[in-house]
């Protein structure tokens, strides 16, 4: 057995790479290239039959994708999901502040409301407020647990048209949904934030709206947006009130000329425009709210691609350079503006 | 049940008549069953330092919250030059004043926290000047120019756009202080101000708190730093279990305590 007297000497000393410096190889995810792969082939498939088979009949879908009755409907479609949505939400946030607030009998009507309107499925509420004359042929207002309306009486039918029905049952519907959104975003922020508020003396109003509500959004607005999205899809159940929005529209035409098909699609491409819309909303005003919450926001995929094209146009002036001074090419145009390291790297690697 | 009183020797101040008596006066307080004020009274004349000190749960930072409302008392009073915070006197009864009342008077008192409790999504300058716009005391360039002053005073002039994340701990403090002094309080309340701060980071706030002593505003720190106790203030108050074990000057309190219950608290500190 060999006892090794003489302990080795730490090297903890800065001193310059070895001459030989190892190669490094970073991890290859192979899986990964490997499901790539087929999904590209996948959706190489799918455009391949938009292009090649005639049954989607794209001459038929450019017919009536700006159809008059189509645009209506559309029209009415996004009017029902503006309207359904702020009354949806402005109701959600009363009844999400009652059932946060100190009184137990505020807390649990809203509570009521909430499981009452997420229990009932849409469409049943739909047609209960679309025939609501029936259990009360007339409303109005007058003596209180009488039917003797002697201030101002409405005819119920009248009252409750096919468009107050659907707003009345969207809204309601969509109020329950959203008060447990804004719920969880008001929960989420911290109570210290309230304490400090509080010690400043800054009104209960004021609180609410410049100190909890902007960092509670934060956690509402995604949730908030899906809500809006599928609002936006949603009106279609308002058929069984026979409101022709898009989607009736859509089925009213098809059920003439059987061309189910390219008028479905008509339908889906308008619903995944203003998806999209959205969607690019969704982006901007999140990233809006999430102010100071990262040490700087990374740019926009619009920033990016203008820059690219900065780069690109600079390049190209200049002609090719060593790669000492495309280095300090992209260095400039990184400082022009302020770029996360990450897009300095894809600049940077682009240079080269 | 006797309770020691805290007093101290007025200072010259007082002929002044200068703004920050604050009268803490048999103060019970209960979570529950639990009891965890015994009775307080406390007198700190205006412009004075005083820290309050005890190992955690001997009630110094609900007593600290308690003097602008942000705990309610179940019994005793405290006042701020004769003013009670959070409730009116009628008769021999105090009745507790409805939130916009409270929040009228709670601004002749500031307050900094242990975790700064900066608002996150605003910058450092928004942050001052929201509690001057918020109570319209000042129109926006007005608090903007103060803020500007405050944030000079506390060494961060050229942070006034960055947000608190952007900010490291000790100058989230310091902003904090900033925004407490932004309402020109009477009196400033400090929960343990670093206690959340690295090491390193402890001495820019405490400089900070150094320049306000004796300038005025009426200090009450509840802190871990015997050292900086010692040196700043005029007055030492020892808690134990909701009670005021001991008080008097630094020198004496600190350096050669009169119960032995100081001696212990102080023998595991230091």
């Amino acid at each position: 057995m060999t006892t090794t007297l003489d302990t080795p000497q730490t090297e903890a000393v800065n001193r310059a790479a070895r001459p030989k410096a190892l190669d490094v190889v970073p991890l290859r995810h192979w899986w990964r290239w490997a499901f790539s792969a087929v999904a590209v082939f996948l959706l190489a498939q799918l455009i391949w039959t938009f292009f090649s088979n005639p049954q989607w009949r794209w001459n038929v879908f450019a017919e009536y994708f700006f159809n008059e009755a189509v645009l209506r409907g559309l029209w009415l479609t996004l009017w029902l999901t503006g309207i359904s949505a702020v009354i949806g939400f402005a109701l959600g946030g009363i009844l999400a502040v009652a059932r946060l607030s100190g009184s137990a009998l505020l807390s649990s009507f809203a509570w009521g409301f909430i499981w009452f309107f997420r229990s009932v499925p849409l469409v049943v509420q739909l047609v209960i407020w679309y025939n609501l004359g029936y259990l009360f042929p007339t409303l109005g207002i007058g003596w209180p647990f009488t039917y003797d309306f002697f201030v101002v009486e409405f005819d119920t039918v009248r009252l409750l048209s096919g468009s107050v029905a659907a707003i009345l049952g969207l809204s309601l519907h969509q109020a329950a949904y959203s008060a447990e959104i804004i719920r969880g975003g008001l929960l989420s922020v911290d109570q210290g934030q309230l304490e400090a508020a509080r010690a400043l003396g800054i009104p209960r109003g004021r609180r609410f709206f410049r100190i909890v509500l902007p960092q509670a959004a934060r956690a509402i607005l995604p949730n908030a947006f899906n809500e809006v999205i599928g609002l936006l899809k949603g009106t279609s159940v308002v058929f069984v009130v026979a409101l022709p929005e898009l989607f009736y529209t859509v089925q009213v035409i098809y059920n003439r000329n059987q061309q189910v098909v390219p008028l479905l699609l008509v339908a889906a491409v308008w619903y995944t425009i203003f998806t999209t819309v959205l969607s690019i909303a969704q982006y901007y005003i999140e990233r809006r709210f999430s102010r100071g919450t990262a040490r700087e926001l990374p740019p926009t995929p619009l920033q990016r691609a203008r820059r690219r094209i900065a780069t690109l146009a600079g390049d190209a002036r200049r002609g090719p350079r060593s790669g000492r001074e495309r280095q300090r090419g992209a260095r400039a145009i990184a400082s022009t503006g302020p770029v996360s390291a990450h897009s300095v790297a894809a600049i940077t690697a682009h240079a080269q | 049940m006797t309770t020691p009183t805290a007093t101290a020797a007025p200072r010259e101040t007082r002929a002044t008549g200068r703004a920050g008596l604050v009268e803490i006066d048999g103060v019970h307080k209960s979570y529950g069953a639990h009891e965890v004020l015994h009775g307080i009274s406390l007198r700190v004349e205006p412009g004075q330092v005083v820290s309050l000190l005890g190992p955690s749960g001997s009630g110094k930072s609900t007593l600290l919250r308690a003097i602008n409302h942000l705990e309610t008392i179940d019994g005793g009073s405290i006042t701020i030059d004769g003013e009670y915070i959070g409730y009116e006197r009628r008769g021999d009864v105090l009745h507790e004043l409805p939130e916009k009342e409270v929040l009228a008077r709670r601004t002749r008192v500031g307050m900094v926290f242990q975790n700064f409790n900066l608002f996150p999504h605003l910058t450092a300058l928004e942050n001052i000047i929201e509690a001057p716009i918020g109570l319209k005391r000042a129109r926006r360039s007005e608090a903007v120019a103060q803020a500007r002053v405050l944030l000079e005073r506390v060494g961060l002039a050229d942070r006034a756009g960055h947000y608190p994340r952007q900010l490291s701990g000790g100058q989230q403090q310091r902003v904090a202080i900033a925004r407490a002094l932004a309402l020109e309080p009477d009196v400033l309340l400090f929960d343990e101000p670093t206690s959340a701060l690295d090491p390193e980071l402890v001495g820019e706030v405490l400089r900070v708190i150094r320049d306000l002593a004796h300038g005025g505003t009426t200090l009450i720190i509840v802190t871990h730093e015997i050292g900086f106790a010692s040196e700043v203030s005029d007055h030492v108050v020892f808690l134990d279990a909701g009670r005021v074990v001991e008080a008097g000057p630094p020198q004496q309190v600190l350096r050669s305590p009169e119960q032995a219950r100081t001696q212990e608290f102080l023998d595991w500190v230091i």
